[in-house]
């Protein structure tokens, strides 16, 4: 098998097919006129109309962006710190127990974090009183354990593959730790930094289970209003907010792999 | 002593004494950078576990919240009480819905994962042989799908897979089928959906090692007379081991606990632990029920954990 048969090429292709064609054939979908889901009606955009007008889902919207928004500056903050922590601090007591902390909260299924969650802040609220019922800020604090994480890791691969001799020669030139840390290495981490935040906001912008457990009444965020209206079967309004939040998504991604290239081929 | 030696003397006093301040400020940034980040992971993430295993012991009640206290202090008297209840434990083990339900698990896991394999490996053996310009769009294009929402993704193949979907129009009109087939609400949906979400996590550390691999090896072998196939499965896959141990990992260990695809694509006795602990949780309110569930899935989950940590280790080194 060479890198360029004709077997690769064409498993390539139905591989980026099986990636596609669902999401395609989802977005011709939300433009159906027709209300059973299942027949082509022609084209129209009724569901779009009626997607702005159900009040739920705008108020599922307006909860879930502003988790992700705090729970993505909280996640960089703290994911930058444990990723500086991880590559450049060298060794501490406990390096291993905290780097193991770092990296399971990506793979732990989220049955497990939302749970143990949900019971951490209901065993806290009885001992301390604090957090008093659950809601966004319950979901906030959830959403950055497993956001921080990503960052984490993004912010430590960016890390180690830069030579320390930046930061060496700002050491030797008598910078402080403090301001080492703010005029040289964040400035050359900062791409890490925004994707990590991306990264964070989209995480948490799209999370059902964790959101589930440890959400009290009243704040459902959006997946959890849209999971409620898939579950017994397929719903045009549906078809129209995941069109429009898909393009938005294609859109940026695109738009900051054209802006790399374009830096690229500057340098 | 002089006047002179005497301001040299309290000169050098001040620069070691500002050299000690410092050195105890460096220390003190040091532990608190450190210990910010430590804090957060383990009140949040690990004593989180340990909270779920105290919950485990207790006995479900009509409370808020619904669960008992392990320790109870009689004043009166003063009897300290301590119960648990390792019942739980035992009923997972004796009915065997719930030791199903993890088999079943671990299954469905295993399986979709060897596909996600079979799917992804291609697909960076082809993006790796490319060269660096396409690489980039062909990486962007696996990874796209990756930032979009998740359980949108899942929901289109509610859409793509019912009885009157596009699969099934189009096995119709080519004439492979007569009547629309039932592939919604079925265990092959269920693999479907893992194989989809999780093919990213598969092809990208496949691609990473797949990237580095020596080609001057390959030629090597071809040049001492073995067939492309042999070339393959003698050299290229024993090399790209490390990638593959990975990246099925990370779909394995996740897929175990899966909810939301059984739930929306699975059919109703497509049993995965995921889902019996949220039914526990959310159905029935045995909050110690579901995490005595919890606990067993850790428990399971515990090795391949462990080792995907090692093998990332040995990378590095």
């Amino acid at each position: 098998m060479t890198r360029d048969s004709r077997f690769l090429k064409v498993s390539a292709i139905f591989g980026f097919l099986f990636l596609y064609a669902p999401i395609v054939s989802l977005i011709i979908y939300s433009f159906n006129k027709s209300k059973l889901v299942t027949v082509w009606g022609g084209w129209s955009i009724k569901w779009y109309v009626e997607l702005f007008n159900n009040q739920q889902i705008i108020d599922a919207a307006m909860v879930s962006l502003k988790v992700a928004f705090i729970t993505a500056t909280l996640s960089v903050i703290l994911g930058v710190l444990a990723g500086y922590v991880l590559s450049r601090m060298g060794k501490f007591p406990g390096k291993i127990v905290v780097s193991g902390w770092i990296t399971a909260p990506l793979i732990m299924p989220e049955v497990i974090t939302g749970l143990s969650l949900l019971l951490l802040f209901v065993s806290m609220e009885k001992l301390i009183g604090w957090p008093a019922g659950r809601g966004i800020t319950t979901v906030i604090i959830a959403h950055t354990t497993f956001c921080m994480a990503y960052v984490a890791v993004i912010v430590q691969s960016r890390l180690s593959q830069l030579d320390d001799s930046l930061e060496e020669a700002a050491m030797d030139l008598g910078a402080k730790p403090h301001s080492l840390f703010f005029l040289v290495t964040l400035p050359i981490i900062s791409p890490a930094i925004i994707s990590g935040w991306l990264l964070a906001f989209t995480l948490s912008l799209d999370d059902l289970v964790i959101a589930s457990f440890v959400s009290g009444p009243g704040n459902s965020t959006l997946p959890m209003v849209i999971f409620s209206k898939i579950r017994f079967g397929v719903s045009p309004e549906v078809n129209a907010l995941a069109t429009i939040m898909i393009l938005i998504v294609a859109i940026g991604v695109i738009a900051a792999m054209w802006q790399m290239r374009k830096k690229e081929n500057a340098l | 002593m002089s006047k002179t030696t005497g301001t040299l003397w309290l000169g050098q006093f001040d620069t070691i004494r500002t050299k000690f301040d410092l050195l105890r400020k460096v220390r003190w940034g040091r532990l608190s950078v450190i210990s910010i980040p430590s804090l957060w992971l383990a009140i949040f993430f690990f004593i989180p576990f340990l909270v779920v295993f105290k919950i485990s012991l207790a006995e479900p009640a009509i409370a808020v919240p619904p669960y008992t206290d392990l320790f109870i202090w009689d004043a009166d008297n003063a009897i300290a009480e301590i119960k648990l209840k390792f019942g739980n434990y035992l009923y997972l083990w004796e009915d065997s819905f719930y030791l199903d339900a993890y088999l079943s698990s671990v299954k469905i896991a295993a399986i979709s994962t060897f596909f996600t394999l079979l799917i992804g490996f291609p697909m960076a053996y082809y993006i790796a042989g490319k060269k660096s310009s396409t690489r980039t769009i062909l990486l962007t294009l696996v990874i796209l799908p990756f930032w979009t929402s998740f359980l949108l993704r899942v929901y289109a193949w509610m859409g793509f897979l019912k009885k009157n979907g596009i699969v099934n129009e189009f096995l119709q009109a080519i004439g492979l089928i007569d009547q629309p087939i039932q592939m919604l609400q079925t265990d092959f949906a269920v693999y479907i959906g893992i194989v989809y979400t999780y093919l990213p996590f598969m092809i990208l550390p496949l691609y990473t090692t797949l990237e580095k691999l020596d080609g001057s090896l390959i030629e090597a072998a071809k040049d001492l007379g073995a067939t492309p196939v042999k070339a393959f499965f003698l050299v290229t896959l024993p090399m790209c081991m490390p990638g593959i141990f990975s990246g099925c990992l990370l779909v394995f260990i996740p897929a175990v606990g899966e909810f939301v695809i059984p739930a929306l694509l699975g059919a109703s006795d497509t049993l995965m632990i995921g889902r019996v602990l949220w039914d526990e949780f959310f159905q029935n309110r045995d909050w110690p029920m579901a995490s005595a569930v919890a606990t067993v899935m850790l428990v399971i989950l515990v090795v391949p954990i462990m080792f995907l940590r090692t093998g990332k280790n040995e990378e590095k080194q």
